[in-house]
């Protein structure tokens, strides 16, 4: 047995690495995805007042942190036992799909376009968002100007685009201005075109990449995510959908607040990372492994995928040839990056609809109670999936309990199971080129998974791979830096 | 009667009975506190005041030191400088200051101080003391997370509320705010609810209850203006008159 080790993984936010194991033959029989890092905010987030909860959680991620900060006052709400004022909702709803659009700009410029536009087996110095600069200027000057788009609605909403203490129990702390309004709406337009030419692009680059179409997570599961009672695409509030790898329903119209009585959480040695299941699928004292039925994915691929449709018109016109291309559920998880960019669009003519709704700039948006509940379920749609915040408090709204199940968490198994796929794929024998262990990173990537709060060095971080024999004896090390 | 005293080289006249920090403020000197407060007693234990007197090789309190005729102090020495970014590094270290999840931050006189000083990292180690947060007031909360221990609260629940609810209890490293026999607040009886403990807190320690990150306010002129309003038995705000 030899174990070959990609650490760090590149090109995703936080830290982990992948574990290979080959066989004596050279060919692959297990591998792993590690997260390598443990942040405890459970933990010290017990005895902490409730009305810091949204800004405390919103430090777990620097990339995300609007989606912990509305799934922690959406669960402040539920303790409070408060009814949000309508302005207030619909401006939470607005600066999530800002988030939506940044972090998904974010995935799919910044972070995957690289793989694509210069090639998995291009030379890794250059395979990166100034690489991209390079060769494609005006595409990467749209991107960041596309998430610069999503960030700014952040800011002008919570007044600023990283962390914003701006949602708290019972609304949120201020309004959106009338020159704010006017200034997103002028934005509006260019962001919508450079999401139209980055879905044109990738629909070409499709055919460039069938192996990658084929492994990169390319196998049957069960999707969930919120959607509306009525079945379309949702993003903040709505009702828990599992759906198969037909799209046949296996669960709907689930309260998120019993997400308890559905999914399970298991622990494995190798990850810091905790595997979600959907429990109904697993039975008593079953291992959990990547394999288990109890394997679902999150996200914007699963979005979709649960979802009759989204319900804004060019949105639903590219899920129509979404679905037309792969079928009423798409299997491979490099459609994550085709979802994301339909996503994209989905946001920014909701965006547009929020811009225009009179009500959005009124100044009502707070609602002041006490501690009336003494337990608050947040669910909410973060970019990579649904996110659960889950508090008890004591009489006076100290923390006693805190569950938190990331959307990142819950593709887990799906990771692992990508890598392995991949790596079976691509990996013929002992002598693994850069390209190949590029590719394992990239499936990882293609769930753009969020492990920190940071983002680490874009291509710019030295990678090793280590080559064990089966006595554990190092027989060779690859460094890329 | 007038005496001469001499700041940083430069001569000055004040009046017999002053403190070294009245005549430094009304002179424009600038002299960091903490523990301080117009219209309070004087605690004279955070330290950060210090002066340099010439012909004494300790160093003096510039909120404590009564002006005499002839003094000679130095207040922004490198000594100084040097103590006073020591001490708050150690208010840091000591306590469990987390500016950026904080009620008040942005509005904090140890952040400013930190500012002011050049904090930019704590050289000693986190003591992370446990500590617990207290919501049992229907109003306000307290964390003894965030606490210096400055006394404010307790002299102005004490001198200006007349409550006494607050005191200190324990010594040395173990020394933290009780209210009234070391019970919750909530159940403090002796406290009237007046918030001017809130009001002169200068951390995030004292907060109402319900503001989330960085909305805490204080106000600590509240308790000068009802100081002087007492001892002056003219209770219009400066800007009504």
């Amino acid at each position: 047995m030899k174990r070959l080790v990609i650490d760090p993984v590149t090109r995703i936010e936080g830290h982990a690495k992948i574990s290979l194991f080959l066989d004596d033959a050279g060919k692959l029989a297990d591998a792993k995805f590690h997260v390598t890092e443990f942040r405890g905010f459970e933990a010290f987030c017990v005895g902490r007042p409730l009305w810091e909860m949204p800004s405390l959680t919103g430090r777990t991620c620097g990339i995300c942190p609007v989606s912990h900060v509305l799934a922690a006052a959406k669960a402040g709400d539920e303790i409070l036992a408060v009814k949000l004022p309508e302005t207030a909702l619909k401006l939470r709803r607005l600066m999530n799909l800002g988030q939506l659009i940044q972090s998904h700009a974010l995935s799919f410029f910044h972070l995957s376009s690289p793989d694509f536009l210069l090639g998995f087996d291009s030379d890794p110095a250059k395979r990166n968002v100034f690489g991209l600069m390079d060769v494609e200027p005006e595409l990467a000057r749209r991107g960041i100007r596309l998430r610069k788009f999503g960030q700014d609605i952040i800011a002008k909403l919570g007044g600023q685009k990283i962390h914003p203490a701006w949602a708290v129990p019972g609304g949120v702390r201020q309004g959106l201005s009338e020159e704010h309004r006017l200034e997103l709406l002028e934005a509006l337009p260019e962001a919508q075109e450079t999401t139209f030419l980055a879905l044109e692009l990738f629909k070409t680059l499709l055919d460039k990449f069938p192996e990658e179409v084929a492994s990169f997570g390319n196998f049957p599961s069960l999707f969930l995510g919120l959607v509306t009672p009525e079945g379309l695409w949702e993003h903040h509030d709505g009702l828990i959908r599992v759906v198969d790898e037909t799209g046949a329903l296996v669960a709907d119209k689930l309260e998120p607040a019993d997400y308890l009585d559905y999914i399970g959480e298991a622990s494995h040695n190798h990850s810091y990372l905790k595997s979600p299941y959907y429990r109904p699928n697993v039975a008593e004292g079953e291992a959990i492994t990547p394999e288990s039925a109890g394997l679902y994915r999150v996200g914007p691929l699963a979005r979709l995928n649960i979802c009759n449709r989204i319900g804004t018109p060019l949105a639903d016109k590219e899920l129509t040839e979404f679905r037309e291309r792969f079928g009423r559920v798409a299997l491979s998880s490099f459609q994550y990056h085709y979802a994301r960019l339909i996503e994209i669009l989905a946001c920014t003519e909701a965006v547009a609809l929020h811009l225009q709704d009179p009500k959005i700039t009124d100044t009502r948006v707070r609602a002041q109670a006490g501690i009336n509940v003494l337990r608050g379920v947040g669910v909410s749609e973060a970019p990579r999936g649904t996110l659960f915040h889950d508090y008890h408090v004591d009489e006076n709204g100290l923390i006693t309990k805190v569950n938190m199940i990331i959307a990142t968490g819950q593709n887990n198994l799906a990771m692992n199971r990508t890598v392995k796929q991949i790596a079976q794929t691509f990996i013929k024998g002992p002598d693994i080129a850069e390209g190949i262990l590029n590719r394992i990173e990239a499936g990882a990537r293609a769930f753009d998974p969020c492990l920190s709060c940071s983002t680490h060095a874009i291509g710019q971080m030295p990678m090793q791979v280590e080559l064990f024999s089966a006595q554990g004896e190092l027989l060779k090390r690859l460094e890329r830096n | 009667m007038p005496i001469n005293l001499n700041i940083n080289e430069q001569n000055l006249k004040a009046q017999e009975g002053e403190t070294l920090l009245t005549v430094a403020r009304r002179e424009g000197i600038p002299l960091p506190t903490l523990c301080f407060l117009e219209g309070l007693s004087v605690a004279g234990s955070c330290r950060l005041c210090l002066v340099e007197v010439e012909g004494s090789s300790k160093l003096q309190p510039a909120c404590a030191l009564k002006v005499t005729e002839g003094l000679s102090v130095k207040t922004a020495t490198e000594r100084l400088k040097r103590y006073r970014k020591m001490i708050v590094e150690l208010l840091f270290a000591e306590g469990n200051h987390v500016c950026a999840v904080c009620v008040s931050n942005g509005n904090c006189e140890l952040q400013d101080l930190a500012v002011q000083m050049g904090v930019d990292h704590i050289r000693f180690s986190y003591q992370f003391p446990e500590r617990k947060v207290d919501l049992s007031h229907p109003l306000f909360g307290f964390d003894a997370n965030r606490c210096v221990l400055c006394t404010r609260c307790v002299r102005a629940c004490d001198e200006i509320e007349g409550a006494h609810t607050w005191d200190v209890a324990g010594r040395g490293q173990s020394a933290h705010i009780i209210s009234d026999m070391a019970q919750p607040w909530g159940s403090a009886t002796s406290c009237t609810s007046c918030s001017k403990c809130v009001a002169v807190c200068p951390v995030g320690a004292l907060f109402g209850k319900g503001v989330s990150v960085a909305e805490m306010k204080h106000q600590p002129a509240v308790v000068d203006f009802l100081a002087s309003a007492r001892r002056e038995q003219n209770w219009h705000k400066k800007e009504e008159q």
